[in-house]
C-alpha cells in the first residue's frame, strides 16, 4: 500500500489521462506475472501426477504445460541445453526434491532416457527437462541484455529526468513569473521555462544516479531506469551534464544571471546537499522545501529582475506547502525509511512530524494574508483562498491528534489539488497595475 | 550424446543450432566469472553486452552478469573487476541488512503480542500483526541501532559509484579514441 498513495499522486500531478492511463497500464503489468506463477503451479503439479503414465501420455501433457507457459524459443533448444548447463543437474535436484511423489532414483530420470534416446525421439528430452527447464526459462527470461535501443531512449530519459516532477516544478516557476509585476514577455517566459525545466531534469537524474542501492529496495522507487539497468550510470551523468549546462546558461544569458544563479544554486542544494543528506539527518526536509520554494522565485526574478518581497512570498507559500505534502507522506513509507537508512522525521521523530505539518498548514494562512499586504495580490485572494487554507489546517490538526494512516493519507490528498488551486486564486487575484506608473507598490 | 561429445566442445551440437547456452565451458566462465546465486544465468555466446537479471530475494538488487571482451584492455578488465566487487559488496550488505530487519521486527512483533498476551496467529489462523503505529517504535530503534552502518555504507558507496562512472568515461574514451585514430596494420 506504501505504493498507491504515489502511484496516485502522480496521476493527479499529470492532471489527467495521461495519468491514468499509465497508472492502469502499471497495475495491470503488475497482475500478468502472478497469473503466469499461477499457471505455472498448476501445470508443475499435472505433471507430477502424470508422471507414472506411459511415456506417450507424458509428451502429451508436457506440450499441453508448454502451450501453457507460452514459451518462445523453439522447442528443441531449452531441453538439450539444459544437459549441457553445469547448473541444471543442481536445478533438477531443487526440483525433484520440491515434488514430493518422486522417489530420490528419480534423480537420474532426467539424464538416462535422453542418453539413449536423443537422436531417435527429440521430445524425450522435454518431458524430464520440461519442469526443471520451465523454471529456468522463466528466471532467464527475466534476464535481459544491457543493450540501449534508440526507441527506448526517449521513455527512459523521460523516467530519469522525472518528468511529471519537472513538469510541476516549471510550472510553479510560471506561476511566479505570472505573478510578477510588469508586462508579460511571452519569450522570456518561455526561455524560463524552459531553462529550469532542464535544470530540473539534470538535479533529478544526480538525484537517481546517487540512489540506485536505495531505490532498488523501496517499492515506490525499485523500477526507476539506473535501477532496472536500461541505461548506465555514465549515460545518466553525461544527460545531467547535457541538460545541466544549456539549462543554466539559457537562464544566465537568455534571461538574466540572478535567475542562473538561482537554478545553478538549486541544482547543487538538490544534488549534494538533500540527497546526501537524507541518510544522515532529519534537516534534510527543511532543505528540500527550500529546493521546492527556488523555482517560483526564479519565476519572479526572471520578470522583474530583483529579488522583491513578492518573490519571498511566493518562495515562502511553496516552504510552507512542503511540509503538510511531504509529511503526510512519509507516514506511510517509515518501515521502507527505516530499513533502507534514510532519516526522516516520520521515523525518528513522529511527533515533530505532525507537529510541523500543523505549524505550516497555518503559516499558508498568515502567508495568503500577507500577499495583498506586500502588493502582489488584491485583498480579495486571501478571503476567497480562506476556505482552503483552512480546510487544509483541519487536515492538519486532524493529523497531528490522530496520526495515523488515514489522517494522513487525506493530508496529503488534500495538499496535491490545494496548491495548483491556491496559485490559480492568487493569478486571478493580482494586483493589476497602476495607472500612472505601471509599477504597483510593492 | 556419444556422437555429440565425439564431435568435440567447440562444435555445436545439432539440435542447439541458435547459439543460445551453448559449450560447457561456457558455463564454467559463467559460473567463474559470477560466483554467487546469479551464476546460473548465461547469456547468448553472440551477445557482447552485459546481462541484467530480475531484483534478488534477499537483496532486492539486480545482479548483472558482466560480459568478458575478447580483447580486453587494462582498464576495461579494471572496470569489470571493480563493478564486479561492488555488486557483491552490495549484495551482501542488502542481504545482510533485509535479513536483519525481517527478523528484528518478527522478534520485536512476538514480543509485543506476548506482552498484551495474544498468541502469534489470530482466530483466523493468519499472523497476528501490530498496527503501523505500535511498529512505529521498532522502526525508530532500527533505524538509530544502523546509523554508523549507513555512514559507512554511504561514504563507500558514493566513491564506488563516482569511481566506476569516472573508469567508465575513461574506457568510452579509450574506445572512442580506438575507433577514430589510424588503424595500424591488420596481422595476416
Amino acid at each position: 500500500m506504501a505504493a498507491s498513495p504515489h502511484t496516485l499522486s502522480s496521476r493527479l500531478l499529470a492532471g489527467g489521462a495521461g495519468g491514468c492511463v499509465w497508472y492502469l497500464e502499471r497495475r495491470a503489468a503488475q497482475g500478468s506475472p502472478h497469473r503466469f506463477m499461477h499457471l505455472f503451479r498448476n501445470a508443475g503439479k499435472q505433471w507430477v501426477t502424470f508422471q507414472h503414465f506411459a511415456f506417450l501420455k507424458r509428451m502429451y501433457v508436457t506440450q499441453l504445460n508448454r502451450s501453457l507457459r507460452q514459451q518462445i524459443k523453439p522447442k528443441s533448444e531449452p531441453m538439450t541445453s539444459s544437459f549441457l548447463e553445469k547448473s541444471s543437474s543442481s536445478q533438477a535436484k531443487a526440483e525433484v526434491y520440491e515434488m514430493k511423489p518422486f522417489a530420490p532414483s528419480s534423480l537420474s530420470l532426467p539424464r538416462k532416457p535422453n542418453e539413449t534416446k536423443l537422436i531417435e525421439l527429440e521430445p524425450a528430452s522435454i518431458i524430464e527437462g520440461s519442469v526443471d527447464v520451465g523454471k529456468e526459462t522463466k528466471d532467464e527470461k527475466q534476464w535481459k541484455e544491457m543493450k540501449l535501443r534508440v526507441d527506448d531512449l526517449p521513455g527512459i530519459l523521460a523516467r530519469l529526468s522525472k518528468i511529471k516532477l519537472t513538469a510541476l516544478v516549471v510550472s510553479t516557476t510560471s506561476a511566479g513569473f505570472a505573478l510578477a509585476p510588469g508586462p508579460f514577455d511571452l519569450s522570456c517566459f518561455l526561455l524560463t521555462s524552459l531553462g529550469t525545466g532542464l535544470a530540473s531534469c539534470a538535479a533529478n537524474s544526480i538525484n537517481q544516479f546517487f540512489e540506485v542501492p536505495f531505490d532498488s529496495n523501496m517499492n515506490r522507487t525499485k523500477n526507476r531506469p539506473l535501477v532496472r539497468g536500461q541505461i548506465s550510470p555514465l549515460l545518466a551523468v553525461a544527460f545531467a551534464t547535457c541538460c545541466a549546462v544549456p539549462g543554466v546558461a539559457l537562464l544566465t544569458w537568455g534571461v538574466n544571471p540572478l535567475t542562473g544563479a538561482l537554478g545553478l544554486f538549486n541544482i547543487f542544494l538538490y544534488t549534494c546537499c538533500y540527497t546526501p543528506l537524507k541518510r544522515v539527518s532529519i534537516a534534510n526536509t527543511w532543505v528540500g522545501a527550500v529546493v521546492g520554494a527556488i523555482p517560483p522565485v526564479m519565476g519572479w526574478t526572471a520578470a522583474t529582475g530583483s529579488l522583491d518581497a513578492g518573490a519571498f512570498l511566493l518562495g515562502g507559500i511553496l516552504y510552507s506547502w512542503q511540509f503538510p505534502h511531504f509529511n503526510a507522506l512519509s507516514w506511510g513509507l517509515r518501515e521502507d525509511y527505516s530499513r533502507g537508512g534514510y532519516c526522516m522525521m516520520s521515523v525518528t521523530h513522529p511527533a515533530l512530524c505532525r507537529r510541523v505539518a500543523l505549524r505550516h498548514c497555518l503559516a499558508l494562512l498568515a502567508l495568503s494574508a500577507a500577499a495583498p499586504a506586500l502588493g502582489v495580490t488584491t485583498w480579495t485572494f486571501p478571503a476567497i483562498a480562506l476556505p482552503i487554507n483552512l480546510y487544509i489546517s483541519y487536515l492538519g490538526f486532524r493529523f497531528y491528534v490522530d496520526a495515523d494512516r488515514k489522517s494522513s493519507r487525506k493530508l496529503f490528498f488534500c495538499s496535491l489539488w490545494h496548491l495548483p488551486l491556491l496559485l490559480l486564486l492568487m493569478l486571478t487575484c493580482k494586483r493589476p497595475a497602476d495607472r500612472d506608473g505601471g509599477q504597483p507598490r510593492s | 550424446m556419444a556422437a555429440w561429445r565425439v564431435l568435440g566442445k567447440r562444435r555445436l551440437p545439432p539440435l542447439a543450432a541458435r547459439g543460445w547456452r551453448l559449450a560447457p565451458e561456457r558455463g564454467a566462465e559463467c559460473g567463474e566469472a559470477a560466483p554467487g546465486r546469479a551464476s546460473r544465468f548465461c547469456p547468448p555466446r553472440k551477445s557482447g553486452h552485459d546481462w541484467i537479471g530480475p531484483p534478488d530475494k534477499l537483496s532486492n538488487l539486480r545482479p548483472v552478469h558482466f560480459h568478458v571482451p575478447e580483447h580486453e584492455s587494462p582498464a576495461e578488465q579494471k572496470l569489470r573487476e571493480l563493478r564486479q566487487e561492488t555488486q557483491d559488496w552490495n549484495q551482501r550488505f542488502w542481504a545482510r541488512q533485509n535479513l536483519a530487519f525481517r527478523k528484528e521486527k518478527e522478534e520485536f512483533i512476538h514480543s509485543r503480542l506476548k506482552e498484551k498476551g495474544l498468541g502469534l496467529r489470530t482466530e483466523s489462523g493468519q499472523k497476528a500483526t501490530l498496527n503501523a503505529e505500535e511498529m512505529a517504535d521498532f522502526y525508530k530503534e532500527f533505524l538509530s541501532k544502523n546509523f554508523q552502518k549507513h555512514m559507512c555504507y554511504n561514504r563507500d558507496w558514493y566513491r564506488r559509484n563516482l569511481a566506476i562512472t569516472y573508469l567508465m568515461g575513461r574506457v568510452a574514451l579509450e574506445r572512442a579514441w580506438d575507433r577514430l585514430r589510424p588503424k595500424p596494420k591488420t596481422r595476416s
